[in-house]
């Protein structure tokens, strides 16, 4: 029979193939999946990851996701590093889009794109108090981030509902709970005017080189690693842990507020319920699809990016459920997490019980 | 009559060759040695003959019978028992509870009964245990005593002891010994796992060394000189010659005064007025039983842990209150107990640890890492410590304990300390190893530092140390020079027993002989 036997060391050709059998795996149970509805699978998966992108408006699109997904992923891998494990993008998410939408509404007359700075700063510092609030409690009370991220998940969302059904909603709006919609000068720039691009993908791609280039060479993102990876030698070596998660968490607030705010100053234009399809959640599977590495997370983000197409091509084409994204976005973090066993363990066949065992597997001393 | 018989007996792991046709011999009523260092071999082949670890290949042969160990419980019927390096005890149950625990049904229904033959049998081989005490009020001495006992309600036929000594006061050792001896004369086989000479010298009538998994040779230890016997540990091409010249120090470097610190872990020892010089050029050591105050007073030293400023002082400087950075920025480097995890960061690379404690020695710029000056860095650590690894690149844990112990060291020689605070600095470490540890620990002294090192290897101590003390309980022995300590005093003192003496805790200026 087989059996786990752990790795003398790491595997680091699997640590790179386990995304890839994780999305093998994905696509095979999704096409079992689509299979059980109805539906010839080949097709269906065709519809699902290929035909979104068969031209340049859909590429377009999946940049639109891209941009959200990598500036939270970016952000994020910067805790994980440090394993802080902040689940929070979400909530920060939405108080960047809650605090960048409320300065927008102040400038309902603007003239200037210039108006678009303080607002976009705005909702990045909305972004990282949020996440300072989530740092306080962990620093000064020890409370597990995990817990309270979530927690705060809620409430950021909650201030967001309360807010378009009563001080942030448009009075001339017909009681429909939602902001009015906000000046073409506070509106993000098109790269072109036929997509819904913004220039917000630059704010992600700026964020991941921002954040690789601290990672890989600063003593500030060495230090972080080091915390994360032994918490007992980054006190030996003097480090300042209270700070260090400090710094962590508020990038990672400030980078998911920018986002926010980026994604009601661009394709959305106001303040509504749900400003995020869960982009700080889905930010999460990137981070860990994507090795924590800054190309990884690119190429991760591009593929849940998909699956958010994926799920309303599926709507339109097939008259599928859009919550198939869901699905498609648990079965990759579910195969992901079952194939990085394979990182540190093997299989190996299992060997009779046998007390004459050959002796050429022996390694010489 | 052979009790135990085992014939190439081979066990492989992923990546390495534990045991490699295994020859053992143990008669009945024998105290047998198991040499060698660590990674020789020895507990693997421990772990196959109690059970725990199925060999790949060999004969085992009990009391004349070719049987196969199924597992701990089955060693146990046939009468072997085993007390490991790390014990086994709930610290929260008594020691009758402990006992009964590892005891079959019908014997621990009856506590009174068990409570009474746990007196009577403790007794009858001199290390009296009261069954109703708790196990945390023990002394690690006592605690063993409890898992001999507990070996010794069983029917015992071998008793086989992990490096038992590693954990006891010198005068503990000799009640050990004459607790084995007794047992050995009523029959009952001893197989006594150690890599201190000179306890097998005076305990064993036999022994088998062991190297890289193979057995090195048999010898009496009694007829054998200890440095035959050390040579057939190591192999021939390693120095064992390691004579120092003891020394006596220039200008106080550190000074410690009313040092109290009271952890918040409730477990943690308390450190009460704690007085220390350390001088200049000369190796000041801190001998004690594990859990006494040393990592506590280690954590103090490095600045893990704080306290007022002028409790501590680096030449006429407070820095009690300095964070580890400051202490390094002013000449202090540390090598800690914990090499993984702690000392060196285990799944990063030898050349990230090398950044680890050496950022300021100029191998930042603007907080940029300037990561040619960190590889000219570690390669001359790795060159100049003889470092064995497959390069910068390779993580820490893929290093032994004893190549990792002198790239750490390296690092923070390197760093040109003014103190130097070591604690265990050969703990677990192969001789080939050790001796160069030593060594580069004296050059750095004969340079002017001032080194501390905090040890429970008593030999180790002789040979370094230029002073010498003991802490025990949070509390720290008069200091003597090396050669005015006796080996008795020293465990006196490691037991506490200098509270009462007259002279003051502290002498500045020690009567050099």
């Amino acid at each position: 029979m087989f059996k786990l036997e752990k790795r003398p060391f790491d595997s680091r050709t699997m640590a790179y193939c386990s995304p890839l059998i994780a999305f093998a795996l994905t696509l095979l149970f999704g096409g079992i999946l689509f299979a059980s509805l109805g539906h010839n699978p080949f097709t269906a998966l065709h519809t699902f990851f290929i035909l979104p992108l068969s031209d340049a408006y859909g590429l377009t699109e999946l940049g639109m996701k891209v941009a959200p997904l990598l500036l939270c992923a970016m952000g994020l891998s910067l805790c994980f590093k440090a394993k802080i494990w902040n689940i929070g993008a979400e909530g920060q998410f939405i108080m960047g889009g809650l605090g960048g939408g409320f300065m927008a509404l102040q400038f309902l007359d603007a003239e200037s794109s210039w108006v678009l700075i303080p607002i976009l700063l705005f909702g990045a510092l909305c972004g990282l108090a949020w996440a300072a609030l989530a740092a306080l409690l962990k620093t000064k009370f020890n409370a597990n981030e995990i817990l309270t991220t979530i927690m705060l998940n809620y409430i950021a969302l909650n201030a967001l509902l309360w807010a378009v059904h009563g001080p942030l909603k448009d009075p001339s709006g017909f009681n429909f709970p939602e902001s009015a919609m906000f000046a073409n000068a506070a509106i993000l720039p098109l790269l072109h005017e036929d997509y819904r691009l913004t220039i917000a993908i630059f704010f992600g791609l700026f964020a991941m080189v921002a954040i690789w280039t601290l990672i890989s060479r600063s003593w500030l993102g060495f230090q972080i690693q080091v915390l994360g990876e032994d918490k007992a030698a980054a006190r030996y070596a003097g480090f300042k842990e209270n700070a260090l998660i400090w710094f962590a968490l508020l990038v990672c607030g400030a980078l998911a507020g920018l986002a926010g705010v980026s994604e009601v100053t661009g394709p959305i234009g106001q303040l509504i319920p749900y400003i995020s399809p869960g982009y700080g959640y889905a930010a999460i599977i990137v981070v860990f699809l994507g090795r924590m590495h800054p190309l990884g997370i690119l190429f991760a983000s591009m593929l849940m990016g998909l699956t958010y197409m994926g799920g309303e091509m599926v709507q339109i084409e097939m008259s599928l459920p859009k919550s198939i994204t869901g699905l498609f976005q648990g079965m990759l973090l579910f195969f992901l997490l079952a194939s990085d066993l394979l990182i540190g363990y093997r299989i190996v066949k299992k060997a009779p019980a046998n007390i004459e065992a050959p002796t050429t597997n022996r390694v010489s001393a | 009559m052979n009790r135990l018989a085992l014939t190439g007996i081979s066990k492989q792991y992923p990546g390495c060759m534990a045991n490699d046709g295994v020859d053992l011999t143990v008669k009945q009523g024998e105290i047998h040695a198991l040499l060698g260092e660590n990674g020789a071999g020895k507990s693997t082949l421990m772990k196959i003959i109690y059970g725990v670890v199925k060999p790949d290949a060999g004969q085992f042969e009990w009391e004349g019978e070719s049987i196969s160990v199924s597992g701990p419980a089955h060693a146990r019927r046939l009468g072997i028992g085993m007390v490991f390096q790390h014990f086994s005890l709930f610290e929260t149950l008594t020691v009758a509870e402990n006992i009964a625990l590892s005891l079959p049904k019908d014997q621990s229904q009856d506590m009174t009964a068990l409570s009474n033959r746990i007196r009577e049998v403790s007794e009858h081989y001199g290390m009296a245990l009261d069954p109703q005490r708790f196990v945390h009020t023990l002394s690690v001495g006592e605690q063993q005593r409890v898992e001999i006992v507990r070996c010794l309600l069983q029917d015992i036929k071998l008793l086989i002891l992990d490096e038992p000594t590693s954990v006891l006061t010198p005068q503990e050792v000799k009640r050990l010994f004459a607790t084995l001896n007794k047992l050995a004369s009523e029959g009952c086989s001893i197989l006594f796992i150690s890599h201190k000479l000179d306890e097998v010298t005076e305990l064993c009538h036999n022994a088998t060394i062991l190297r890289g998994g193979k057995v090195s040779g048999h010898c009496d230890p009694q007829a054998v000189s200890s440095h035959d016997i050390a040579r057939m540990m190591v192999g021939d091409d390693t120095p064992l010659n390691q004579d120092f010249q003891k020394v006596e120090g220039g200008k106080v470097v550190l000074d410690i005064a009313d040092l109290n610190y009271q952890s918040e872990d409730p477990f943690a020892c308390t450190i009460k007025q704690l007085h220390l010089k350390v001088k200049g050029g000369e190796i000041l050591g801190i001998a004690g039983v594990a859990g006494n105050g040393q990592d506590e007073l280690m954590r103090l030293l490095s600045g893990e842990e704080t306290t007022s400023a002028d409790c501590i002082r680096l030449l006429d400087k407070n820095i009690g209150d300095l964070s580890p950075t400051a202490r390094r920025q002013l000449g202090f480097a540390f090598v800690p107990e914990e090499r993984l995890g702690r000392g060196a960061v285990p799944d990063m690379s030898l050349e990230q640890n090398t950044l680890l404690s050496s950022a300021h020695l100029g191998l930042l710029n603007k907080g940029w890492i300037r990561f040619d000056k960190v590889k000219a860095l570690g390669e001359h650590i790795l060159q100049k410590y003889k470092v064995k690894s497959a390069g910068l690149q390779a993580q820490a844990k893929s290093l032994s304990g004893g190549n990792l112990q002198k790239f750490i060291l390296g690092r923070e020689i390197e760093q040109n300390p003014k103190l130097l605070a070591c604690s265990h600095p050969t703990w677990g470490v192969d001789i080939g190893a050790a001796v160069l540890i030593r060594h580069a620990l004296i050059e750095l002294r004969d340079q002017g530092a001032a080194i501390v090192v905090i040890s429970e290897d008593i030999d180790e101590l002789y040979q370094i140390c230029d002073r010498l003390c003991a802490i025990c309980q949070g509390e720290i022995s008069p200091i003597k020079a090396t050669q005015d300590v006796s080996i008795e005093q020293l465990g006196q003192w490691m037991t506490g027993q200098f509270k009462d003496v007259t002279e003051p805790a502290v002498t500045s200026e020690p009567a050099y002989v």
